[in-house]
């Protein structure tokens, strides 16, 4: 083999690459000998913590991810469940945090490219987008500058495609100052009978690349995304992709088209690490080796290297292994769609890898001993020690300050906030299928294209939980993921988490993790809610600061109708609310501590698993026979927020009499399992009646009514004033700079 | 009423619309591919919202230029109605069919909300079934629905009833002349949401009509312009 024009490999080069000197020296003796250039680019990027989970693996095994309703779980490009009568919903959430912290427009727009190929790769429609973001202290002076970039490169990417963004959540803290998340979540619906797979089959057939061109961006992007940042973090502005959510909408029309025929053997988008994961990953599935012919690759540029051409992250770009004598039926239909198609290898029986170019030979290495070889890690880890708790008398409410002012301060603040400055960008109402979108109800609902058919999907996790408790925090994502489903009225299906955490090098780090993955674990089992695809960013540190252990959690719940779901607005005068659950008044951790009393302290809510489940059932029980008016899970801020949030939606105000004398710890404790509904007023009785043969506890709050929220035998607290406090702050911070 | 619905390539809207046109009218409209050269014989042509190529270049300006075209501006010219939506409305406004251009928003930012318009002039099989001054609330998706044009054509186009639908205040408050408030949300000159050409045949509007016309939109106020346009057209 020759290795003329590559330049010679050393130790230090594999460090530049990212390996450790035990990896290189592990890659010596698979090998045999030393690797080529273009051979060690491929081994870097393939042992890489993006690719090979190498520090989370140990631990994302110990997920349920089975159950009746599991088609395929975790290990394919994205999660399956069925949604029955031959339906099947495909989604997963992934982060794009790095790059978005480098070119935010670029960076989150390239986020949303990926994770709907991942969904449309497996033959499904993508029908829903959601996103998850952690930005900095508003304070802060990037904050501003990447609100605006996410948002806009968000909005450019998914508006475009014509797939609505119907949710999400947006959190502010300065753990995040140097290392933002965003999550992105996709969800698409197939035929059950009709998904396509990534394991390669077929002596002999053609390997297809179809798409855009390829081009040097992205190059190493993998690799960037498993280091922590530094100072000098903007000069890999270079490394972050440039995304083309015209030629994707044009890739996914095209794909679906293929699709229908019989053409397709195996399809796997060319993500994180390009033709490298995308080939080895789908030879190494299907036991077999491949050879390419990159001087065939469509490229936009002129004099690219085999290594550049291996480790681009050019978008919008797929490899799909074809039956024999399909080539052009396939090629007839990226004509069509104008998108580039090309014949670039051969599966073969060598299980090797065998790149080609000029007539050359610069990769010859065998796939199954390097992808089995990639590093797999116990990292020492140390438990979080439990928080204090707080003292009793934290739950007196304060003689100075009156209970609109700290409503009206809750409300404002930029985790409460009102994010319609940010949802309003997103277009969520093409394909006229949505029927809850951000702000009208607890998860956003669409029905299934030409069905009645909906279904519900939420993303959740509240960080600063996980920091004072990641068992707790894990364990409370996961049940508020699945309250958020319930209280819509959708049966919870499955859950696909997005785990971002710091240097997993770090033991204190690596136990937030194990902890984290703990508490999801015990709670997906107990709510019969396993995990099916996933994704996780680690070293997300600047200059050693860590961010908040945030497992993001997307969920999605079936509703045999998409009309039954409920809303969070009130709708009627003189409506009975009710409260679900019951609390102990528990204040660690929640807003009301920190915006009024400025105090990051105390365990966060404990999570009975089995009440959860049991007022799940409940709830969904009620809505499924019609007699929800409104429904509101109580999360952020506490009951009394809840019910502003409810009065806000629909305009209509509560007489809270039943909170008379309440303290803060009632009005404002995170209490987890709870839900306030609003039934009509001759229903009340019998939805007492049914809680109480459900054991479940459920006492009466009060009437809607009027214009304010009233009772409690204190002033009254009008919806103009709580809305206005709370629609500001966002749209105010974000005019600031302009 | 038969109806066809072009499709360009990055066109999103297309089943939106065809759903809204097969629930008025009974029948499925013809989805014309816009490299076709041929129309069907049918009685409106809806050109849908989207991102056709892209937005490159400037919105709906290449998409003006592909084969179908020529056959819709034929179609056109012999009184066959068309409805150009959001997109739509830029590219049969780059096409010629409609005067002025549709800008940038005024905020520089996409917008999706719900929108109080007032209907201004019912003489069209396109709002027939609406009272003149009537306030209805259509769903806007837009980034580029910012219209202009120049003193003397909006003069025109307002003396001649061409002006269709205008943004108002959920009162019906109309803002003066280039008022940039709340409720307009592209700062469109003379709060112009949509307007028609001198015949009334073709209607282009930002708005989207076709997303608000069933129960399950929570908003059936589109809905009367496509019964309307099936009452006319069958």
């Amino acid at each position: 083999m020759t290795t003329a024009q590559q330049p010679a490999v050393s130790l230090e080069m594999a460090r530049e690459f990212g390996l450790s000197e035990g990896e290189y020296n592990n890659a010596l003796e698979i090998l045999g000998r030393q690797p080529t250039y273009t051979e060690l680019g491929i081994i870097s990027v393939m042992w890489s913590e993006h690719c090979s989970y190498k520090s989370s693996k140990k631990w994302l095994m110990t997920l349920p991810t089975t159950g009746p309703q599991v088609i395929c779980g975790p290990g394919e490009n994205a999660g399956v469940v069925d949604a029955g009568d031959g339906d099947a919903i495909i989604f997963k959430m992934e982060s794009h945090n790095h790059p978005s912290y480098i070119e935010p427009f670029q960076g989150a727009a390239t986020g949303v490219g990926g994770i709907l190929r991942d969904v449309f790769t497996m033959g499904a429609r993508p029908i829903a987008n959601m996103n998850a973001l952690r930005f900095g202290a508003p304070e802060h002076p990037k904050t501003r500058h990447l609100v605006s970039g996410v948002v806009a490169g968000i909005a450019h990417y998914g508006n475009c495609v014509g797939v609505p963004t119907i949710g999400g959540e947006t959190n502010f803290h300065p753990a995040y100052n140097g290392n933002i998340l965003v999550n992105a979540m996709t969800v698409g619906v197939a035929k059950a009978d009709r998904i396509f797979y990534s394991a390669a089959a077929g002596i002999g057939n053609p390997v297809v690349y179809v798409g855009s061109k390829t081009g040097r961006d992205g190059i190493h992007g993998a690799t960037m995304a498993s280091a922590e940042f530094s100072e000098d973090s903007e000069e890999k502005r270079p490394t972050v992709q440039v995304g083309d959510p015209f030629t994707e909408k044009l890739l996914i029309e095209a794909c679906l088209e293929l699709m229908e025929t019989d053409a397709i053997v195996a399809i796997q988008d060319m993500g994180a690490a390009g033709l490298t994961s995308s080939s080895v990953e789908m030879a190494g599935k299907g036991g077999l080796g491949i050879e390419l012919v990159l001087d065939d690759v469509p490229m936009r540029e002129e004099g690219m290297t085999p290594y550049e051409i291996m480790l681009s992250e050019s978008q919008e770009r797929m490899l799909i292994i074809l039956k024999p004598g399909r080539e052009e039926v396939a090629k007839a239909i990226f004509d069509k769609w104008e998108l580039d198609f090309a014949v670039i290898g051969t599966l073969t029986d060598t299980g090797k890898l065998v790149i080609k170019m000029h007539g050359q030979t610069w990769c010859d290495m065998p796939i199954a001993p390097v992808s089995n070889a990639s590093p797999l890690y116990d990292r020492p880890w140390e438990p979080t020690p439990a928080a204090a708790e707080l003292e009793d008398a934290v739950r007196a409410l304060p003689a100075d300050k009156s209970l609109g002012d700290i409503l009206e301060k809750i409300m404002a603040c930029p985790d409460q906030a009102s994010k319609r400055w940010i949802w309003e960008q997103y277009d969520s109402l093409v394909n006229g299928d949505t029927r809850f979108m951000s702000g009208q109800a607890d998860a956003g609902v669409v029905r299934l294209p030409g069905q009645s058919k909906g279904i519900a999907v939420t993303t959740d996790c509240t960080p600063r939980y996980c920091l004072a408790d990641p068992v707790r925090g894990g364990a409370q994502a996961v049940a508020e993921a699945y309250r958020n489903l319930s209280a819509v009225g959708a049966l919870p299906l499955a859950v696909t988490d997005n785990m971002n955490f710091g240097n997993p090098e770090k033991p204190r780090i690596m136990g937030q993790f194990v902890g984290a993955i703990q508490g999801m674990a015990d709670a997906c089992r107990a709510l019969d809610f396993p995990v099916v695809s996933g994704n996780v960013s680690l070293y997300n540190e600047t200059n050693g600061e860590a961010i908040l252990p945030t497992p993001a959690i997307g969920a999605v719940g079936l509703l045999p109708d998409a009309m039954i779901a409920v809303g969070i607005a009130f709708k009627n005068e003189g409506d009975t609310i009710l409260l679900v659950g019951e609390g102990t008044g528990h204040l660690g951790q929640s807003l009301y501590l920190r915006e009024i009393l400025g105090r990051e302290e105390g365990p966060p809510p404990p999570v009975d698993l089995a009440v959860e489940r049991r007022n799940g059932e409940f709830v969904r029980g009620l809505i499924a026979e019609g007699l929800v008016v409104s429904s509101h899970d109580i999360q952020d801020g506490g009951l009394l927020v809840t019910v502003a949030e409810m009065a806000m939606a629909g305009g209509i105000g509560a007489n809270l009499s039943g909170l008379d004398g309440a303290d803060a710890g009632t009005l404002f404790g995170e209490d987890q399992g709870r839900y306030v509904l609003a039934v009509r007023a001759d229903k009340a009785a019998a939805v007492q009646e049914k809680a109480k043969a459900a054991g479940v506890p459920v006492s009466v709050l009060g009437k809607t009514n009027g214009t304010a929220l009233t009772g409690r035998g204190g002033e009254a607290i009008t919806i103009a004033r709580l809305k206005a406090a709370n629609e500001a702050w966002l749209p105010g911070y974000m005019a600031a700079a302009e | 009423m038969k109806a066809a619905v072009i499709v360009f390539p990055g066109s999103n809207r297309e089943r939106d619309a065809v759903a809204a046109l097969e629930a008025a009218s009974g029948t499925k409209p013809h989805l014309v591919w816009h490299r076709d050269t041929e129309l069907p014989k049918v009685d409106l042509i809806l050109v849908p919202g989207g991102f056709s190529y892209g937005d490159y270049l400037r919105s709906g300006a290449m998409a003006a230029h592909s084969p179908i075209m020529r056959e819709v501006k034929a179609r056109a010219d012999q009184g066959v109605r068309v409805l150009g939506i959001c997109n739509g409305f830029q590219i049969i406004t780059e096409a010629g069919l409609l005067p002025g251009a549709l800008m940038r928003n005024a905020k520089l930012k996409f917008i999706c909300r719900t929108v109080h318009l007032r209907v201004e002039n019912t003489d069209s099989p396109f709002t027939a079934k609406y009272r003149k001054g009537q306030i209805v609330r259509y769903p806007v998706a837009h980034g580029d629905g910012n219209y202009w044009t120049d003193a003397e054509t909006v003069k025109r186009l307002d003396g001649e009833g061409q002006v269709a639908f205008r943004y108002v205040s959920d009162e019906g408050d109309a803002a003066p002349r280039w008022n940039r408030n709340d409720w307009n949300p592209n700062g469109s000159l003379d709060n112009i949401a949509g307007i028609f050409n001198a015949k009334r045949t073709v209607l282009g509007l930002m708005p989207h009509p076709e997303d608000a016309v069933s129960a399950f939109h929570g908003n059936t106020d589109g809905k009367p312009m496509f019964d309307g346009l099936v009452e006319a057209l069958s």
